[in-house]
């Protein structure tokens, strides 16, 4: 066990680095590929639809892997949203809801 | 009557080639995502905590938060974290789960093309989940703030290391993050994201076959390619039906 809250490994921060140069040539790798290439109207359509399309995909196996909890929760962050348009809103009903919903099951 | 969500019009009448990269950018991505933010802090929280447990000094977990910034593959790395640290499995899974990212900064390319390589470089760093869909909500308006992504994450990169630090100080002292519902963040995230995100009707084959690719994927395979096969099978199959 390391000691002192400023201690720092040196091969944990060799490690640490490692994972941060891999994560940003994944956020730059994309758009450095796509720009050097001709982008038709067609690869825009696809393209178009992958932010919606990728925020689906982190949610479905999250919600999935809820219970019944979870999923009426989640109705009240949509639910919030829809109305408000207002993230935090939304963010601090689903939390709420969560913990109270926790309570009476 | 529920809101219209569609920004479709506005995205066309708006030329992509007025995007530029301004401080009042930087400043409106700032301020929009402060409530995000928050959001973001509570799963920083979460994430020290997680550290903590795993033997990960302050200095250590600050660190990893300051140049990652990456919440997902950093919860998944800690909780892969023992002794001798197993590296190869870390820095596979960080790859494997962050490779979303590629699509997500792909999708920026038509206004990002108008921007210099240092803004557009510079900014990808602070790419985060959360600040790319709230910059393309705003992209999509016709807004022209390229300098929205760095404005934004500089506001998710504040928040998600000060919180960091603050998870780990409490991290012998909060016990079930359960408990205070901060393991419904992401999801509730995501889901407000998601209403803001939907385009109408044309929205909803792309998100089925995103939401039953990655509900098989997840099932079948580890890690989160998932995320990345939900993404990648709705676009196909939007390339696939452009003008069929």
């Amino acid at each position: 066990m390391r000691e002192g809250w400023l201690s720092l490994d040196p091969f944990v921060v060799a490690v640490v680095l490692a994972m941060a140069v891999l994560t940003y040539l994944t956020k730059v790798g994309g758009l450095w590929v796509l720009s050097r290439l001709e982008v038709s109207d067609r690869l825009e359509a696809g393209l178009s639809v992958l932010p919606g399309a990728i925020v689906i995909a982190i949610l479905g196996p999250e919600l999935a892997s809820g219970g019944p909890v979870e999923w009426a929760a989640g109705a009240v962050v949509l639910a919030i949203a829809w109305r408000t348009e207002n993230i935090l809103l939304a963010l601090c009903g689903g939390v709420l809801a969560v913990v109270a919903f926790r309570g009476l099951v | 009557m529920a809101p219209s969500h569609d920004y479709s019009s506005s995205a066309d009448a708006a030329p992509d080639s007025a995007v530029s990269f301004s401080l009042e950018g930087v400043r409106t991505g700032f301020l929009t995502c402060i409530p995000v933010a928050l959001g973001v802090a509570g799963y920083g929280v979460a994430f020290g905590v997680v550290a903590n447990q795993a033997g990960l000094s302050v200095a250590e977990a600050a660190l990893m938060s300051t140049t990652v910034v990456a919440g997902a593959s950093q919860l998944i790395a800690v909780e892969l974290w023992a002794d001798p640290l197993p590296v190869t499995a870390i820095l596979v899974t960080t790859v494997a789960v962050n490779l979303r990212y590629s699509l997500m900064g792909a999708a920026l390319e038509r206004w990002f093309r108008h921007l210099s390589p240092a803004q557009v470089y510079g900014s990808l760093f602070l790419m985060a989940d959360e600040n790319w869909a709230l910059t393309v909500r705003d992209l999509k308006t016709g807004s022209g703030r390229g300098a929205f992504l760095l404005g934004s994450g500089i506001a998710i990169w504040t928040f998600w290391v000060a919180s960091t630090v603050v998870g780990v100080l409490a991290g012998g002292v909060i016990g079930d993050p359960a408990r205070y519902g901060f393991d419904f963040i992401l999801a509730a995230v995501f889901l407000a994201l998601a209403a803001d995100l939907w385009d109408g009707r044309s929205t909803l084959v792309p998100w089925l076959v995103a939401l039953a690719t990655a509900l098989a994927a997840s099932s079948m395979l580890p890690g989160r390619w998932y995320i990345l096969l939900g993404g990648l099978a709705a676009a196909v199959l939007e390339v696939i039906r452009y003008d069929a």
